[in-house]
């Protein structure tokens, strides 16, 4: 039973629930809030428990929608959705919460729009039809637009735009070839249809048409994830939303664009995507992602933009070990995608704590607050050595994955991105350093008050899963393993 | 149901929706002899064109209910679902545009009832020109539309721009039906007939001479003005600028349907072997999305924005011109439903906020609109999504359909264009929204004088619940338009059938 109501109701609540959120008295608005992302998530956690580790969907539901175009609402889970299925729901509760003083004009709205924004992230990552898929990836647009342009910082209006009109610019293209696909396979087999599992299984050889839709599909998905040259709106974002926006972006936003080349961009065109050039080109952005993104990453003044381009460098680790297609890099893959969702979000909670006290983002606005809140230095310094990958944290885990798994693909640009785990701890030591350790010599500092209980409430679970992933991650690997595996087979010609 | 159009009763019958609304225009035409001053004679004059255009909506059902289906020789009307599905958008239109105009003339104090009687004949020429198996009724209706489009124009006698509009549209209009009227004649003088489906049959037998491709030049030029295609979009913005905005309304809808629906009827049925026009209709296509965008793109003040934007918009329903076949007239008529209601929408929005024709209205005017007149906002968000062809609304569907006319038809260079000239637009409708909620109020009373009165609210309501449902279910509009784009056919398969 669970299995065949479980993703329409964690589609639809958020719906019903932001209905809700808009018609309570404002003040209200941010319990109800509260609620729903906490039943929301209460509904997925048995899907960790009810999975099981084989290849395929499951949790299938299937109806049709549009009929004249065959267009059907198609959902389901597999090893790689199941997992930013979770980490959407886990992050969302601790978003509502960490949002909880920040945000004091139009409540109603804000909360309103970030269950919506849910029900757009996990449509996405479950749609096995490609117009849902495209309706999903489109309506989260509209959320993080307003959230970024109604809460954000001073420059939100410019970062509000740019960001839309990127995700846009890519997505539509994306259209057009989703709609070539649809008439290629409906004139092949006699069927017009949407369906995921159906486009996959005839697609046959395209032959140079497949370099066009590829390229239409790797600019939607590169502009997401974001890779180098692609990245440009990121740092606006991130640095403008409020520290809600900021979390879901990197944690939940960016996965989108990674798992759009596991789902599609890959498995539908193979032969183009491993081909020698995309293979060159791909690993070399996703390297000058990993070196670029952590380099300009040391150089920022504002701890928040640092954080963004940590993001540029991170995901550079998950495109190189998809690319690499082995069964270690894509495992690594995924769980770095789920670690950077967990250390960055945490990060930007953090950020966004010291911001509401202070006021200022900037690096050298503080020193030595380590004295003052020392226990929002030490949950900062753990943050952080995990966001570097020390061993013991759930960082180490993913990234070692990455390049264990790589070094047999491609050993010279992985020996390159190891560079890239030593720039992370520059940055991020010496930020860390500066921020906290030095002398206390601000007089605003001196009086800063440490985590509160509500605070601690928000960061005490994703330290939880830190060290969880970090010391034992077998659960998470048993449940990737078929899926990767059946991804690598799919890819990697017979 | 058969209809012969050659026996009289059978045509009465086929001409039933016109008949209906002309009597109703002569009813009207002698009440308001008698009542034309006070608020009260106006309003009396916009509910009796309701009801007309109502009972006119309702005899087209019954003819679409019966399967009313041609019969015997080419006649001068046609009979088929196209033409019963433009009449109820020409009728939709035209009712969305009364009741936003009932607070707007009163607030303008154009107290004059005669306007609806305008709107109505303009109507029944819209009507005729989707109606038209003949060239001469095309150009009998467009007259017809064109006539009452040149007053309602110029409506507001006191203001100098609603007259300079009127001008420039009539002296543009004139060479655009001059153009038309030329072409009709070279057609005339290769094929000996100005009957659509004997044309075809000459067409088809591949009897194209050079005079024939002349003519067929000249009737596109013709359309392409009266459409607002680019290069003969100049007259466009100018005069949906100086217009009243309902009339604005009006013309970027109906106008722009009617010549659409009576271009296509044309091309389908006397020219779709003559192949010459595809790649014309192609160019056009591409010009108008890249101009009407980027012109628009350059705009501050809110009509002329949306002047622009439906140039654009002209350009999409080229793409489904160019794509051709049942699909590309399907995708027509999905779009223009989804564009006359998100039309009508914007400019509602806007005639309620402006004053004195509207024209001085600037996006940045409408900072913090959302904070003050929440709904107001809501609905105009609404409508500049569905403008922009995003996901759950109608703009979409329309869009989405267009796409997949142009893909199927192996246009994919012209469907990667439209989606570009889509990513350009979002930098023009993007600004309103952000106006509106992202801006705060330049003053407390920066949005105190607007009034959107009853009917408008209707009018506004109806339109936002419509995208908003057939973005999310659109499977009965699609039907509609299938069978509707599928009963327009080139004579040959008519023949087969």
């Amino acid at each position: 039973m669970y299995a065949r109501w479980v993703v329409t109701a964690l589609l639809v609540w958020p719906l019903v629930a932001a209905a809700v959120v808009l018609l309570v008295p404002a003040p209200r608005a941010k319990y109800v809030a509260l609620f729903a992302t906490l039943v929301e998530f209460a509904l997925s956690v048995p899907l960790w428990w009810a999975f099981v580790p084989t290849g395929g969907m499951q949790f299938m539901a299937d109806y049709a929608w549009i009929a004249p175009w065959g267009i059907r609402y198609t959902v389901g889970v597999d090893g790689i959705s199941l997992f930013l299925v979770l980490l959407t729901t886990f992050l969302m509760p601790l978003s509502v919460l960490g949002s909880w003083s920040s945000i004091t004009k139009r409540e109603p709205g804000f909360y309103a729009l970030l269950l919506v924004l849910t029900t757009g992230m996990i449509g996405v990552f479950v749609s096995l039809d490609l117009f849902l898929f495209y309706v999903m990836w489109e309506v989260m647009l509209i959320p993080m637009y307003f959230i970024i342009g109604v809460w954000g910082g001073e420059n939100r209006l410019y970062a509000a735009i740019k960001f839309f009109i990127y995700t846009f610019f890519g997505s539509l293209l994306m259209l057009v070839a989703i709609l070539v696909l649809y008439f290629q396979v409906g004139r092949a087999t006699g069927l017009y249809s949407f369906g995921y599992a159906h486009l996959l299984a005839n697609l046959g050889n395209l032959g140079t048409l497949a370099w066009w839709l590829f390229g239409a599909f790797f600019l939607a998905f590169a502009i997401k994830v974001p890779m180098f040259p692609f990245h440009t709106w990121l740092p606006d974002a991130h640095v403008e939303a409020p520290t809600a926006g900021s979390v879901i972006l990197a944690g939940i936003l960016l996965k989108m664009g990674t798992y759009g080349f596991l789902r599609f961009a890959l498995p539908f065109f193979p032969t183009v995507a491993l081909s020698q050039t995309v293979q060159m080109v791909i690993v070399t952005l996703s390297l000058i992602g990993i070196i670029y993104g952590g380099l300009v990453a040391m150089v920022q003044p504002d701890f928040k933009k640092l954080i963004a381009y940590s993001s540029v460098a991170h995901l550079g680790f998950v495109m190189l070990g998809i690319w690499a297609l082995t069964l270690q890099s894509v495992q690594g893959a995924l769980l770095v995608m789920i670690n950077h969702g967990i250390s960055t979000g945490a990060l930007f909670f953090l950020v966004g704590m010291i911001y509401e006290r202070r006021h200022s983002r900037l690096i050298e606005a503080y020193g030595g607050i380590a004295r003052v809140v020392p226990l929002f230095a030490a949950i900062l310094t753990i943050v952080s050595l995990s966001s570097i990958g020390l061993p013991g944290t759930n960082g180490f885990v993913g990234e070692f994955l990455v390049l264990l798994g790589a070094f047999r693909t491609y050993p010279v640009a992985t020996a390159l991105a190891t560079t890239g785990v030593i720039i992370a701890a520059a940055y991020l030591l010496w930020a860390l350093q500066r921020v906290l350790f030095n002398p206390l010599d601000k007089h605003e500092n001196e009086k800063l008050t440490d985590l509160t209980p509500r605070e601690l409430a928000v960061l005490i679970p994703l330290l939880v899963c830190i060290v969880w992933i970090g010391v034992y991650p077998k659960p998470f690997l048993t449940r990737m393993e078929p899926a990767a595996r059946q991804f690598i087979e799919q890819v990697r010609p017979k | 149901m058969s209809l012969d159009v050659s026996v009289s009763g059978d045509l009465l019958l086929a001409l039933l929706p016109e008949l209906v609304l002309t009597a109703w225009a002569l009813v009207l035409l002698l009440l308001v002899a008698w009542r034309h001053q006070t608020v009260r004679d106006l309003r009396i004059a916009g509910w009796l064109t309701l009801v007309a255009l109502l009972s006119t909506a309702v005899a087209a059902w019954w003819l679409w209910w019966n399967h009313a289906q041609p019969a015997g020789l080419a006649g001068m009307i046609a009979v088929d679902d196209f033409r019963w599905v433009t009449d109820w958008l020409f009728v939709g239109g035209a009712a969305l545009t009364t009741l936003i105009s009932f607070a707007y003339l009163e607030r303008e104090q154009l107290l004059a009832p005669e306007y609806y009687v305008l709107l109505i004949f303009a109507t029944l020429g819209m009507m005729l020109m989707a109606a038209g198996e003949d060239l001469m009724v095309i150009f009998l209706g467009l007259e017809l539309m064109s006539v009452a489009v040149y007053v309602l124009a110029g409506f507001d006698r006191k203001s100098p721009r609603s007259a300079e509009a009127a001008l420039k549209y009539f002296l543009l209009g004139a060479f655009a039906s001059g153009f038309l009227l030329y072409g009709i004649a070279l057609i005339y003088g290769a094929t000996g007939t100005t009957n659509l489906t004997l044309i075809g049959i000459q067409v088809g037998m591949g009897g194209s001479g050079v005079m024939l491709l002349a003519g067929l030049a000249l009737l596109l030029v013709g359309f392409a003005f009266k459409v607002a295609a680019v290069p003969f979009h100049m007259w466009a913005p100018d005069v949906y600028d100086g217009a009243p905005t309902p009339v604005t309304a009006f013309m970027a809808t109906g106008v722009k349907a009617a010549a659409f629906a009576a271009l296509f009827r044309v091309l389908t049925e006397a020219f779709a072997h003559a192949g010459a026009w595809q790649e014309i209709v192609w160019w056009l296509a591409v010009v108008t999305m890249v101009g009407g965008n980027l012109l628009a793109l350059a705009q501050r003040s809110l009509k002329r924005m949306l002047a622009y934007s439906s140039v654009a918009h002209a350009g999409y329903l080229l793409v489904a011109v160019a794509s051709g076949r049942s699909a590309g007239t399907a995708a027509f008529i999905v779009y223009l439903v989804a564009y006359t209601l998100m039309s009508v929408g914007a400019f509602a929005v806007l005639a309620a906020k402006g004053r004195r024709g509207e024209s001085d209205v600037l996006i940045d005017d409408l900072a913090g609109l959302a904070t003050r007149r929440p709904w107001l906002a809501f609905a105009l968000a609404v409508c500049m999504l569905s403008l922009l062809g995003f996901p759950g609304t109608a703009g979409f569907i329309g869009k989405w359909y267009i796409l997949i006319a142009a893909t199927g038809a192996g246009q994919n260079v012209l469907a990667a264009i439209l989606v570009l000239a889509s990513v350009v637009s979002a930098g023009y409708y993007l600004p309103v929204i952000m106006a509106m909620y992202m801006k705060p109020e330049s003053s407390d009373t920066a949005h105190s004088g607007i009034h959107l009165g009853r009917a408008g609210e209707i009018a506004v309501a109806t339109v936002v619940a419509a995208l908003l449902v057939f973005g999310v279910w659109p499977n009965r509009l699609l039907d509609v338009a299938k069978t509707a784009g599928e009963s327009l056919r080139p004579p040959a398969a008519a023949a087969e059938r």
